[in-house]
């Protein structure tokens, strides 16, 4: 199990590497103009050039490449081109408001998902109908259009809801549910969908495993039979599942923080992308990566611990 | 309504027609493809058919309502035509979702291809970096592909091509490498075929199906991907596409939200077609005829209306089976019947062999009586009586039905009716150890103290001839060899002494020393604790070895039965006959039998 754990982390650092290596060249190897874009159409040569300078435009790309490497390695991703606060302050401000969100819809997800799922594989019929075409309705509407829906219905509407905006947790639990729900329900309507799907057919398909019927050969009962060990068999496959969700709502923050003026990580990724403010780009690419990678190693840790074959290969 | 199926979008080969038949008479799928043809149309003739300009401001009838001075859908807030925009839009919706489409396929493709076929080192890089890329959340790469490359509608999708390329990388390497081990493709290549051939010709055609699914999937999540791009102003603010018609509508929610709906259900309704044509695509290639749709999985035994008591007269046999029927109900109505009018009876420590090909309803027979048929089976007709309680009756009457519970049947199993499946490995759960799965019926099911189920189920796995009992307790089953697998699951059918064990070609997926030292164990087992034995098997050699009588099947029928001396000396059915020279390989056994046996052939005798 040690060896297994070392593995897998050594392949996150290697990705992680990887990753934010490719993302640096590109990123800098592009960022040409952004001297002219901070100061403005009216700066004169003299001043981008002074300006290029300071952001060590000047430089060569490979050694401004180990520069920054080296800086990260010691927790410094440097300030950001236009606001000049450090970017892990900025980042650090707004990972709350991102993880938040994310957490509490991943947790919906999770318990929905598997309740709809498991209650629609076992039963079929009328039950496990309404889930393919709930599932599929919900696959439909992207995203952003549902969040769109729910502010135009429930907050401009009905009134019912914040439309916009974000309360800390630490200004009272009212506030800050209020100010998370429609964003966790914009998210969760597809995550729980597809996930309930994956979880339906990875329990159909080990409830007709031969095992299950030995089981059922030797008296045990059915309810033993199928949290105990279909659900445990079925598990690896809905964990792999709601990490692909949670990576992919990292991305789908972007769009939710925007309609809801949350801000988020992702609210922070659009403005640097808009701005060309690479430091602050640089630095939550390389965050959401981190997160990534760190979830990944939590779902591979907790495959292991369910299915012992996993833990050899 | 014949127009769209003229063009559908991705059109299936000509060889598919039953899919494609398949696929419009399934609603949401012709729906989907109607809605995908109507949109296509629009991407196709829009720019020509549109009313207004799309870009022209018409300032006076700004935000104007639908109908106002000629606008069919309104205006937006600089005065332009929603229609003609939202006409417009499809043009580009369409041609960004298929390069993001072919970008993935011409990456996923010629990798997967080669993945599967040469594995190795290529294989491996590929692999890694698919798990990369996956592990990326998109929007967050396409942003900062965006930052570095430019706001193009078709750099962006050109990335997400590339993210979306794993999809089809594993659908192809898996199809592959699936396809590779077949006969048909060794055969292909002894015959001489060059790779490129093999592969055009034998392994492209089997991974299109699934292809052209994935590609309706594709195209559907470059569609949501492109609006929600151009919606948070990463697009090009001059195109007139559905997502800027969308952030156009999201700024004037308060005062027009009418404007949002438009591309909204657009987008919605494109995605959406794409996704249910991917989907009814599945469908459609899995429904063939002859195969039924899966009925639902019950963990409950199979109940029939029919089901009453029955008269105990004939119950003096440990177990009575007679005029069973098993059918298998199919889509139209009819029942596909593979057990009929069967019966046979087994004794207290009588040993019965159930002999015949596979497909003869030998197995089903069996888990009719521990009623474990697959769910979508059902029990036609007939009785099954154990040792005085009716599992199964045949209906007299409305009234007199009887059902016997699932509570009730759960606790003759394992404790009174034990189970030893074929196949070894696949019958213990891999993510137990093989003491949790011997203990936890001894403690449900015969109610012993965790302390003293531990002790019987070591003492078990020494009668069934586990050398280091302890060391098998503590394994889970994968670290265990196939034929200790099978002792283990031969060990926890006896562990609740059952009266009746049930046993399902035990032998047969067991080395062939193997099977030998399982069957003199099966003997032994049988003679310790006076089980009544029902033996499964296709083989003449087991039931001269272990059984008393024996009943040969073949169609679902019994062909003939009695005593295995007899039967196997004097078969009077052609098709025994038949079975029995095939099983013994050629040695004339016939003659062999009738004959005085020779020395040699000893080893068959009926001992």
């Amino acid at each position: 199990m040690v060896s297994f754990i070392f593995r897998r982390l050594i392949s996150g650092v290697v990705v992680l590497f990887v990753v934010s290596t490719l993302t640096f060249f590109l990123l800098y190897f592009s960022a040409t103009s952004v001297a002219r874009n901070i100061l403005g159409d009216t700066a004169t040569p003299e001043q981008v050039l002074l300006k290029e300078a300071e952001l060590g435009l000047d430089q060569p790309l490979v050694s401004r490449y180990f520069d920054w490497l080296g800086s990260v390695l010691r927790g410094d991703f440097g300030v950001s081109w236009f606001s000049s606060q450090p970017v892990v302050e900025s980042i650090l401000g707004r990972l709350p408001t991102t993880l938040s969100i994310v957490l509490v819809t991943i947790v919906i997800a999770a318990v929905l998902a598997t309740l709809f799922g498991v209650f629609a594989a076992v039963r079929r019929g009328w039950v496990d109908r309404t889930l393919q075409i709930v599932s599929i309705g919900a696959s439909a509407v992207p995203q952003f259009v549902v969040a769109i829906i729910l502010v135009t219905v429930f907050a401009i509407g009905l009134r019912w809801l914040p439309a916009t905006g974000y309360v800390p947790l630490s200004d009272g639990f009212s506030g800050w549910s209020a100010s998370i729900t429609l964003p966790i329900v914009a998210l969760a309507i597809g995550t729980v969908a597809s996930t309930a799907q994956q979880v339906r057919s990875a329990v159909i398909s080990v409830l007709s495993r031969d095992y299950v019927r030995t089981l059922r050969s030797r008296g045990l009962a059915p309810t033993e039979i199928l949290f105990r060990h279909v659900l445990r068999g079925a598990a690896p496959a809905g964990l792999t599942v709601l990490s692909l969700q949670f990576i992919g709502m990292l991305g789908g923050v972007v769009v939710i923080e925007q309609i809801f003026a949350l801000p988020g990580l992702g609210f922070l990724a659009l403005q640097s992308t808009t701005q060309g403010d690479m430091p602050v780009l640089m630095g939550v690419v390389v965050y959401i990566v981190i997160i990534v990678v760190v979830v990944n190693l939590l779902v591979d840790l907790a495959v292991g611990w369910l299915n012992p074959k996993a833990r050899v290969s | 309504m014949t127009e769209p199926l003229a063009a559908p979008p991705k059109p299936l080969n000509p060889a598919r027609s039953g899919v494609f038949r398949r696929l419009v008479q399934n609603p949401l799928g012709l729906a989907a493809l109607i809605i995908l043809a109507v949109v296509v149309l629009a991407g196709i003739v829009g720019p020509l058919v549109s009313p207004f300009a799309p870009n022209t401001a018409d300032l006076v009838n700004a935000l104007g309502a639908p109908g106002t001075a000629g606008h069919l859908l309104g205006t937006d807030s600089a005065g332009r035509d929603v229609f003609s925009r939202l006409l417009v839009g499809a043009q580009s919706t369409l041609l960004a979702a298929a390069l993001a489409a072919i970008v993935a396929l011409v990456v996923g493709l010629p990798a997967g291809l080669m993945a599967g076929y040469f594995g190795g080192w290529f294989d491996a890089v590929a692999s890694w970096c698919t798990n990369v890329l996956m592990s990326l959340p998109a929007i967050i790469i396409l942003l900062a592909a965006s930052a570095a490359l430019g706001r193009s509608v078709w750099i962006s999708m050109t990335v997400f091509g590339v993210l979306m390329s794993p999809g089809i990388f594993r659908l192809t390497r898996t199809s592959v490498q699936a396809v590779r081990g077949e006969l048909y493709v060794d055969a292909a290549r002894v015959a001489g075929l060059s790779t490129a051939s093999i592969i055009g010709r034998h392994i492209l055609f089997v991974v299109r199906a699934p292809l052209i699914i994935q590609t309706s999937i594709v195209c559907g999540i470059a569609i949501a991907i492109q609006a929600a791009l151009e919606f948070l102003g990463l697009g090009d603010p001059l195109t007139p596409t559905w997502g800027v018609m969308l952030n156009e509508g999201f700024i004037n929610i308060y005062s027009s939200p009418i404007l949002a709906v438009w591309p909204g259900v657009a987008i919605s309704l494109t995605v959406g077609s794409f996704v249910v044509l991917g989907n009814a695509l599945r469908d459609a290639l899995e429904d063939s005829p002859k195969v039924k749709r899966a009925r639902p999985i019950k963990l409950r035994a199979p109940q029939t209306e029919s089901i009453s008591v029955v008269d105990l007269a004939e119950s003096d046999h440990l177990l009575s089976v007679s005029g069973l029927g098993v059918g298998y109900p199919q889509e139209d109505g009819s029942t596909k019947i593979v057990v009929s009018d069967v019966s046979f009876h087994v004794d207290r420590g009588e040993v019965l062999g159930i002999v015949g090909e596979s497909g003869s309803g030998k197995s089903q027979t069996a888990f009719s009586i521990l009623g474990l048929l697959p769910a979508e089976a059902e029990i036609t007709r007939g009785n099954i009586t154990f040792d005085g309680i009716p599992l199964v009756s045949a209906g007299q009457g409305p009234t007199g039905g009887h059902r016997l519970s699932q509570g009730r049947l759960a606790q003759l199993r394992g404790k009174r009716i034990a189970y030893i499946p074929q196949e070894p490995m696949s019958n213990l759960d891999p993510n137990f150890t093989i003491g949790y799965q011997l203990v936890r019926p001894l403690t449900k099911v015969l109610g012993l103290s965790k302390a003293d189920a531990r002790a019987r189920a070591l003492e078990l796995l020494t009668i069934v001839g586990i050398t280091n009992p302890q060391r098998t307790f503590d394994a889970y089953p994968h670290e265990v060899s196939g034929g200790m697998a099978q002792r283990v699951l031969i060990a926890g059918a006896v562990s609740c002494n059952p009266d009746l064990l049930i046993a399902d070609e035990p032998t047969t997926a067991l080395d062939v020393t193997v099977q030998a030292e399982v069957l003199d164990l099966l003997r032994d087992l049988q003679a310790r604790f006076h089980m009544g034995v029902v033996l499964v098997t296709h083989n003449f050699g087991v039931v001269a070895d272990l059984c008393d009588r024996v009943v040969v099947m073949q169609n679902g029928r019994v062909v003939e039965s009695g005593d295995v001396r007899s039967i196997l000396r004097n078969p009077q059915e052609r098709y025994t006959q038949t079975l029995l020279s095939a099983m013994l390989e050629g040695k004339t056994p016939m003659t062999m039998l009738t004959m005085p046996v020779p020395d040699s052939d000893v080893k068959v005798g009926l001992s």
